[in-house]
């Protein structure tokens, strides 16, 4: 019986009309739940603890106390820095990985011998682990006495930089930019080889400098990938974490600290849940304020250029 | 290997110098992106003292000895990381592919809203859960466990699953589940029977971004465990202070962690495309 069958069908033993009857819905809903009870309910609890003043240490009392974890983090000198900090690191970031992959992307975008090889090893960086990066910069590279860039600063007669100490939210940001070069790159090269090649020998033919057929035709036709590198980018590097807690611990002071490392240090440091919980919230917001905007451009575009 | 040579007939010199130039400059940039894991994976054949050596040593005779010390150590955290990475995607595959497979088949006027909100799920930056997570764990005994681990890579990857997959089984075309409705055959035999073989190599493709994300994954793991179930992406971390810092043992370990990812990454390549644009590029 079974040998007559197709192979795949034969385990599907129960007659399809009788019994469990399975529904799209049926299908969908456990990936829904699953997502809800794992992200809405807890960032609803989030909301909820930030009107707390809530303290692992002091269990037991838990105030109710409206918006005022959102007042102090919001009037707090310091905690605006951080704020900031986690816009210069993620603009930062993304203005140099859009404009060096997308030169990557450009220089990969021609036939040339070991292109395919060149590509292939080009995404490495995208895809060690951010701790080793941050360990690896930290000690190896960014070191002031032994470090690799430190030897090369001496070797055209400079003085031995302590980079992190000195510049740390450069060096943080280099060293990101690093990581994140190679998926700009990746986008990007993916969304100049759509490009039809007969607009291009059109515009050649009309004459058009390399500059007009950049700003007329490369340009345009790079916006949907280029956005997409925004959005995605922006998703990400605003919840960069691994990268400073291996390299500066958001140090010296508050110079690279961050939202997320900040909240990482209210909540698993200080245990003020209350506090943490609300800044989580404001990361949240802002993230989402981000993606809510940038999707609306994307879609924008998308439907101006006809689908 | 090929090139369409659509402008033969004006190659001129000037033409040739000027790729070869750009050829070069491509080649300078690329090494020197590729320095800094070069470096580290030299650091790991060469003795402490060597690693430390100012000025850089480049010729030295590899040594396997960091790979040793590094090993004992280095196989809790590998068996930890192993088994949340495949744990989590094994999980987001069979909540994700019935999923990703209704909303390929059964298209509803609400299928693209759930697709959107799916992504939209990916917008929750970690620190917006982790405080009530890291409470609910704490009470539920799943602080620093393989299975509380295992929850939260499966919430990472879970959207993506649904959206790559979708994505590969709207491409089937739809005649062929039409034939096989004609045929009597019912959801699950659609799914097991034709859904499912025809975008294996769609499964391949995510099972593989899903293996990278959660192998590389920090917060979770730095936040909800702390030595039992501690993966690889913790262990590494414990090298981040410089003193009595061991470099050659710790490119060794950092080397052990980070190749199979980037074997992964480069067979994979092309489908990382897909996978981190949500389909968005292609």
């Amino acid at each position: 019986m079974t040998a007559v069958l197709p192979t795949t069908v034969s385990g599907t033993a129960p007659a399809p009309k009788r019994g469990l009857r399975l529904t799209p819905a049926a299908l969908i809903w456990p990936a829904m739940i699953y997502l809800i009870a794992t992200t809405q309910v807890p960032f609803f609890m989030t909301v909820y603890y930030s009107f707390f003043r809530y303290n692992l240490v002091i269990p037991g009392a838990r105030p109710f106390i409206g918006l005022e974890n959102y007042r102090n983090l919001l009037t707090d000198p310091q905690n605006l820095h951080i704020l900031w900090n986690t816009i210069v690191l993620a603009g930062g970031t993304l203005i140099l990985t859009l404009i060096i992959g997308g030169a990557l992307a450009m220089l990969l975008n021609r036939d040339f011998p070991g292109r395919t090889l060149l590509r292939t090893l080009l995404i490495s960086s995208f895809l060690v682990m951010p701790i080793v990066t941050a360990v690896v910069w930290k000690n190896m590279l960014m070191n002031p006495v032994f470090g690799f860039f430190s030897w090369v600063v001496t070797q055209f007669g400079g003085q031995p930089v302590d980079w992190l100490a000195q510049y740390p939210m450069a060096s943080v940001i280099a060293m990101i930019t690093w990581e994140w070069t190679p998926f700009a790159m990746l986008i990007l090269l993916t969304g100049l080889q759509s490009l039809p090649d007969d607009q291009l020998e059109a515009a050649r033919l009309d004459g058009a400098s390399p500059i007009q057929e950049f700003q007329h035709i490369v340009l345009p036709h790079w916006m949907q990938a280029i956005q997409v590198v925004v959005l995605m980018e922006t998703i990400a590097l605003l919840q960069v974490y691994g990268e400073i807690y291996g390299s500066t611990s958001g140090g010296p002071g508050i110079a690279t600290t961050n939202l997320p490392y900040f909240i990482y240090q209210k909540a698993f440091a200080e245990y003020n849940i209350g506090l943490a919980s609300a800044a989580g919230v404001l990361t949240v917001i802002l993230t989402n304020v981000l993606a809510v905007y940038l999707l609306r451009l994307i879609s924008r575009t998308r439907s101006s250029q006809g689908g | 290997m090929t090139v369409v040579p659509t402008r033969t007939g004006t190659v001129s010199d000037r033409y040739r110098v000027r790729n070869a130039v750009l050829t070069v400059i491509t080649y300078v940039i690329a090494l020197a992106f590729l320095f800094p894991l070069v470096w580290m994976i030299l650091a790991a054949f060469k003795t402490e003292a060597q690693a430390f050596q100012v000025p850089p040593v480049f010729a030295f005779t590899p040594t396997l000895e960091n790979f040793q010390n590094a090993l004992p150590t280095y196989f809790h955290a590998l068996r930890n990381s192993l088994v949340a990475a495949i744990g989590s995607t094994l999980f987001a595959f069979i909540l994700g592919l019935p999923a990703a497979f209704a909303l390929a088949v059964y298209p509803t006027q609400r299928a693209q809203g759930v697709l959107t909100w799916m992504l939209s799920t990916k917008f929750m930056p970690a620190v917006g859960v982790i405080v009530p997570l890291f409470l609910l764990f704490r009470n539920l005994h799943l602080l620093d466990t393989l299975p509380g681990l295992i929850l939260m890579y499966t919430t990472m990857n879970l959207p993506l699953v649904v959206w790559m997959m979708h994505s590969y089984m709207t491409e089937i075309p739809y005649a062929i589940y039409e034939a096989a409705k004609v045929d009597g055959a019912s959801v699950a035999q659609e799914f097991f029977g034709i859904a499912l073989p025809l975008s294996m190599p769609g499964v391949a493709a995510t099972a593989l971004l899903c293996l990278i994300f959660a192998w590389n994954e920090v917060f979770f793991a730095l936040n909800l465990t702390n030595s039992e179930a501690a993966p690889l992406s913790v262990f590494i971390g414990q090298f981040k202070t410089s003193e009595g810092l061991f470099w050659a043992k710790m490119s060794a370990a950092a080397t052990l962690t980070v190749l199979p990812v980037l074997i992964f990454g480069w067979v994979a390549q092309r489908q990382l495309v897909r996978g981190l644009s949500f389909g968005a590029v292609k």
